[in-house]
């Protein structure tokens, strides 16, 4: 579909590269909800080389409001700009730090939304693995969701779309792996949502993944998690440029989407990495106004924020996410969360954040009492930050400690024992 | 004890106690140095639990499970006589509540293998007796004021300790670890709890 990467020139900078973006279509997609879609489109980027045993294949897994491309540079990005291995060279945004796509204008260029965890020498190295990124079934950055032409109408689905799970987005990745030639995984990891999948892919197919590395995740969402998600479908709902989701052709619900994603935002935060950043600044004034308009930096960042994300996301996609997430139970069918967990042959990395008050410690600490319930394989560390949930973007370094040998030793034994690696 | 002494003569002396095959968890395993010997040369199940990040990620990279996990909160998490041989290598001392330590040690395991400093050693006594100050020695290395070691105990009382909380010591190893040497630990058997720095001791739930 596209030119080949171009590698080494752009390693240089400790970058996944030029990435191409890539598109699979299936067909006959049948959904956990019982419906089936007609055609699907995968939007998907590849990064690294799969080895000649085929056995060092990693799938990321990306949350809300990622997309596929996950690390580098995009290739139509790179095209449009006309650049050349040579202009890249040394050319980091400081954005690239942050991993927060809505940190910069929505039209300056950006690395992937996990780009300092992905690249050579980076904890997901794509000098030793290939890695994986598709986005999500449902979504709205290139795979089919909401926003797409339902072929039966010839308009777009809107809230006609199904309802989709968190195992419909797996079971789609599964498919992409099928058409790569991949039989197992290395690993699958991803943080928030992205963990709630790469655990979904632990107990859907233990056979086809070796580890599992569940980031800033839960294996259900509690009442608190439920309830912020249902104050921002609430906006959405509620503008009334919503339409019932037939706003395609009309307005997009701008406010609710902007509320929805302000509301997400607070979650992200932490109470001390709020103070740090914003404190109680005013923008651009010395004293206050005595009015409604925006004063405070934090007032002014929320807007900012919720601004940007209206202009590359999609409302409806945003329902879709959310309600996926609450559905979310990794327990679904059995007695108890070590009963679905039990005989498992993954082995499973878990991670959480001292200050992510959206996914507290406590639900990863539930998830890994489980699994060493019934004697699976689990290491877990609680990684000290302020950053609160969005801190499996921002800390790198902290994470690299763990995912580095972790991975590691994966694919050493992938290598050392014949089981290990092998198709099921 | 720092990780560079973790194969202390106690640790060598562990892994000849512990059956081929078994099944064992280590708690306060540092970096995993007794799990990779229990695993690689006697063919055992390891699990690992430590607080340190540094230690948990130098595990990690062996190839080991090791859950951050507080063991003054317990082993909720395993099932009673999960494993054949729970481990508790010179970390009683550092606990906060060493009874429920133990007890659930006892809960979870057949056996435990406890090895800890010996407060009654002749040296540790002679420091405080002649010098009136809190000792320093080398299996206890710290200041009193910035001490890990909060509960100190002689072989004599772990013993007792062991039996007010439902168990027994089945065998009992007391040791020096090498004087002025990092050289192979050896037993003493003649006045154990003055002679030896540190003491290995096998506990079981008293029939």
């Amino acid at each position: 579909m596209s030119a080949e990467q171009p590698h080494a020139p752009w390693d240089d900078v400790g970058s996944a590269g030029v990435v191409p973006e890539r598109t699979l279509v299936l067909e006959d997609v049948r959904l956990a909800g019982g419906s089936t879609l007609p055609r699907v489109e995968v939007a998907y980027e590849t990064m690294g080389t799969l080895s000649p045993a085929r056995d060092n294949a990693i799938l990321l897994c990306h949350a809300l409001s990622g997309d596929a491309h996950v690390a580098g540079w995009r290739e139509s990005d790179a095209r449009a700009n006309g650049w050349t291995p040579e202009s890249v060279r040394g050319w980091s945004p400081p954005e690239s730090a942050t991993g927060d796509p809505d940190a910069a204008p929505s039209s300056a260029i950006r690395p992937g939304w996990w780009d300092p965890f992905v690249g050579p020498g980076k904890a997901f190295d794509t000098d030793r693995y290939f890695v994986i990124c598709a986005n999500v079934l449902g979504g709205c950055s290139g795979t089919t969701g909401p926003s797409d032409i339902d072929p039966q109408t010839g308009r777009p689905y809107g809230l006609s779309f199904p309802v989709v799970t968190v195992e419909d987005m797996v079971d789609v990745q599964a498919a992409l792996l099928d058409h790569l030639g991949i039989d197992r995984l290395l690993a699958v990891s991803g943080g928030s949502m992205g963990g709630m999948q790469a655990l979904a892919w632990a107990r859907r197919y233990p056979q086809r993944v070796a580890t599992c590395i569940a980031i800033a995740t839960t294996w259900r969402l509690a009442a608190q998690a439920i309830a912020f998600n249902e104050v921002g479908r609430t906006a959405i709902l509620g503008d009334p440029a919503f339409r019932f989701g037939d706003y395609y052709d009309t307005c997009i619900p701008r406010h609710g989407l902007a509320v929805a994603r302000m509301i997400g935002h607070i979650t992200y935060l932490s109470d001390e990495s709020m103070h740090e950043k914003f404190g109680r600044k005013l923008r651009g004034r010395e004293a206050h106004a005595f009015g409604f308009e925006t004063e405070f930096e934090v007032e002014s960042y929320l807007a900012y924020q919720g601004k940007r994300f209206t202009e590359r996301f999609d409302a409806n996609t945003y329902l879709y996410m959310t309600k996926a997430m609450d559905y979310f139970d990794l327990s679904e069918g059995a007695p108890t969360l070590a009963d679905a967990l039990a005989g498992t042959p993954v082995r499973f990395l878990v991670m959480s954040f001292s200050s992510d008050w959206l996914f507290p410690t406590y639900q990863s600490t539930e998830l890994v009492d489980a699994l060493r319930r019934v004697d699976a394989e689990v290491s877990f560390a609680e990684i000290q930050s302020p950053y609160g949930h969005d801190a499996f973007l921002l800390e790198p370094e902290t994470q690299f400690g763990f995912i580095e040998p972790f991975l590691k030793d994966a694919y050493g034994r992938a290598g050392r024992d014949p089981s290990e690696g092998a198709a099921p | 004890m720092s990780p560079a002494d973790l194969l202390r003569g106690d640790l060598r002396l562990i892994t000849g106690i512990v059956p081929e095959g078994a099944r064992v968890l280590d708690l306060g395993c540092g970096d995993g140095s007794l799990m990779v010997h229990l695993r690689d040369e006697r063919g055992c199940t390891v699990r690992g639990i430590e607080l340190d990040h540094a230690d948990i990620a130098t595990a990690i990279g062996h190839g080991l499970s090791v859950v951050e996990a507080d063991l003054d909160e317990g082993l909720a998490a395993y099932p009673d006589a999960s494993f054949d041989v729970v481990v508790l290598s010179q970390t009683l001392q550092v606990v906060r509540k060493p009874a429920l330590v133990l007890r659930e040690m006892l809960r979870v395991g057949t056996r435990g293998v406890v090895s800890f400093p010996n407060f009654g050693h002749w040296r540790v006594r002679g420091y405080l007796a002649f010098r009136g100050r809190m000792p320093v020695s080398r299996s206890i290395p710290y200041s009193w004021y910035d001490t890990p070691n909060i509960h100190h105990t002689t072989i004599s009382d772990f013993r007792d300790f062991v039996a007010a909380n439902g168990g027994e010591v089945e065998r009992e190893i007391p040791l020096v670890t090498g004087g002025w040497s990092v050289a192979e630990a050896r037993h003493v058997w003649i006045w154990p709890n003055l002679l030896a720095d540190t003491a290995v001791a096998v506990v079981r739930q008293a029939r």
